[in-house]
């Protein structure tokens, strides 16, 4: 297919491994902060085409695991209640709570639906008059502007059996929580480059300089993943510490100011729990004044949630990029994507699910 | 939920305030909210999150990363 396979050609991918190998004289530690580039380098086996010398760290970019209990926990007190239909991605179905999961409340009569876009959800909403519907606004700045959008269509359609439960997190401000951890183990970052299309690149200049750490702007195709790599590693090797774009068709300077406009007039930046990282300062997104009566969390008298995580899981560890998948001794057996203890087990994003899938036989 | 997917756009409903459009991916097509890539048309290719086109692919640039890459293949 056009756009997709041209990035893949292995000649290509080939070349680009080798230019990395040259260019790299001194062991350099990567972080991939975005979880579909983990898929993807899994996926693809580029991870086992680097050099000796270079090493990925897989980041807390998957927004089903960085999720934290408490807000999962809320989520599955809403889709038990009678009154309401919970509308949701599918991928955080399987996501553990304390006690059960979004498919469990549903299994028990819980009116929990899958939708693929949050207009579906407001769609819905229309349809069934006499119910609350309520859709869960997960995920980093690529799926924000999506829900800003069918909050701002509710509010103008006067669509008031409409709400979100919001649990929308920013990647900045993780980028920065690791680059400044006192233990950090990594060098340079690759930026995730579909949060940057909406974004842009500039909110990571001050990154970039003030740690000392290049942060090349990546996208997602074999050839991308090289290109981003071969990037930062030059720049480790030349002592810069740049802001650089390696995924130019789809990444301006200035994002896209039409979603950023519409994310920015719904949403305000909150603290936001972070799971496996604690809780960050203006890391995830709340609705502002003018759109309180959307959120959920304000229409309906939520328990506070237990919050209680799998002990034995270390997923904590694994999102910081402390240990890898196959460092957990519940990995590929008590916990596989049929059974999963953790988030990362769930998301086709989540690192353990892309090391179980791609890896176990390894 | 987060994979951005390509895909090229093969229908636009002008009449929707929402700027709805059809898209393909892979042959499977998709109604897409084209709302935030107001410069994009009918056989123009845009990135998909959750049903909304994130981004337009720039053509050209997707060009001459391509050949950039085949220059690393063929060095001389
Ligand atoms: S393998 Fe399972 S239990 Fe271990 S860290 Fe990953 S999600 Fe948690």
């Amino acid at each position: 297919m056009k756009y997709v396979d041209e990035f893949r050609d292995p000649a290509a991918v080939r070349a680009l491994a080798e230019e990395l190998r040259q260019a790299t004289t001194r062991p350099w530690r990567i972080m991939e902060v975005c979880g579909g580039q983990t898929h993807a380098f899994v996926r693809f086996g580029i991870d086992r085409l680097l050099p000796d010398g270079v090493e990925l760290i897989h980041g807390p970019g998957c927004p089903v695991c960085v999720t934290s209990v408490e807000v999962i926990d809320r989520a599955l007190a809403l889709a038990a209640r009678p009154d309401v239909v919970f509308c949701t991605f599918g991928d955080m179905l399987r996501v553990p709570g304390s006690t059960t999961d979004l498919l469990q409340v549903k299994a028990a009569g819980g009116d929990v639906r899958t939708v693929y876009s949050p207009l579906d959800a407001v769609k819905l909403a229309q349809q069934l008059p006499d119910k609350q519907v309520v859709f869960f606004a997960v995920g980093f700045e690529t799926t924000a502007p999506g829900a800003a959008m069918a909050v701002h269509h509710a509010a103008q359609a006067g669509i008031d059996n409409f709400s979100v439960l919001v649990a929308h997190v920013l990647v900045p401000p993780a980028l920065e929580a690791i680059a400044g951890a006192e233990d950090t183990a990594v060098n340079g970052f690759l930026a995730a480059g579909h949060v940057c299309t909406v974004m842009g690149t500039e909110a990571y200049r001050p990154l970039a300089e003030h740690y000392s750490m290049p942060i090349v702007v990546t996208g997602f195709e074999p050839t991308d993943l090289l290109r981003g790599l071969l990037a930062c590693v030059r720049q480790l090797e030349e002592g810069r510490a740049e802001v650089e774009n390696a995924y130019e068709r789809a990444v301006r300077d200035e994002g896209n100011p039409a979603a950023r406009t519409m994310v920015e007039r719904v949403f305000e930046p909150v603290e936001q729990q972070w799971r496996g990282i604690g809780a960050l300062p203006a890391s995830g997104l709340g609705l502002r004044e003018a759109y309180h009566r959307f959120d959920a969390a304000r229409r309906f008298d939520l328990p506070p949630g237990e919050g209680r995580e799998d002990p034995e899981c270390r997923a904590g560890e694994v999102l910081r990029g402390v240990c890898k998948p196959e460092d957990c001794a519940a990995f590929g057996n008590r916990c596989t994507p049929d059974h999963p203890l953790g988030a990362p087990m769930v998301s086709s994003e989540g690192a353990c699910a892309a090391y179980y899938r791609y890896r176990r036989t390894a | 939920m987060c994979l951005g997917v390509p895909g090229q756009i093969v229908e636009v409903e002008t009449s929707d305030p929402l700027r709805m459009g059809r898209v393909s991916f892979e042959g499977v097509q998709k109604q897409i909210c084209l709302v935030y890539v107001p410069e994009v048309g009918v056989g123009d290719w845009v990135i998909v999150h959750a049903g909304f086109a994130i981004h337009a692919i720039d053509a050209a640039e997707a060009d001459r990363t391509l050949t950039l890459l085949k220059q690393l293949e063929h060095p001389e």
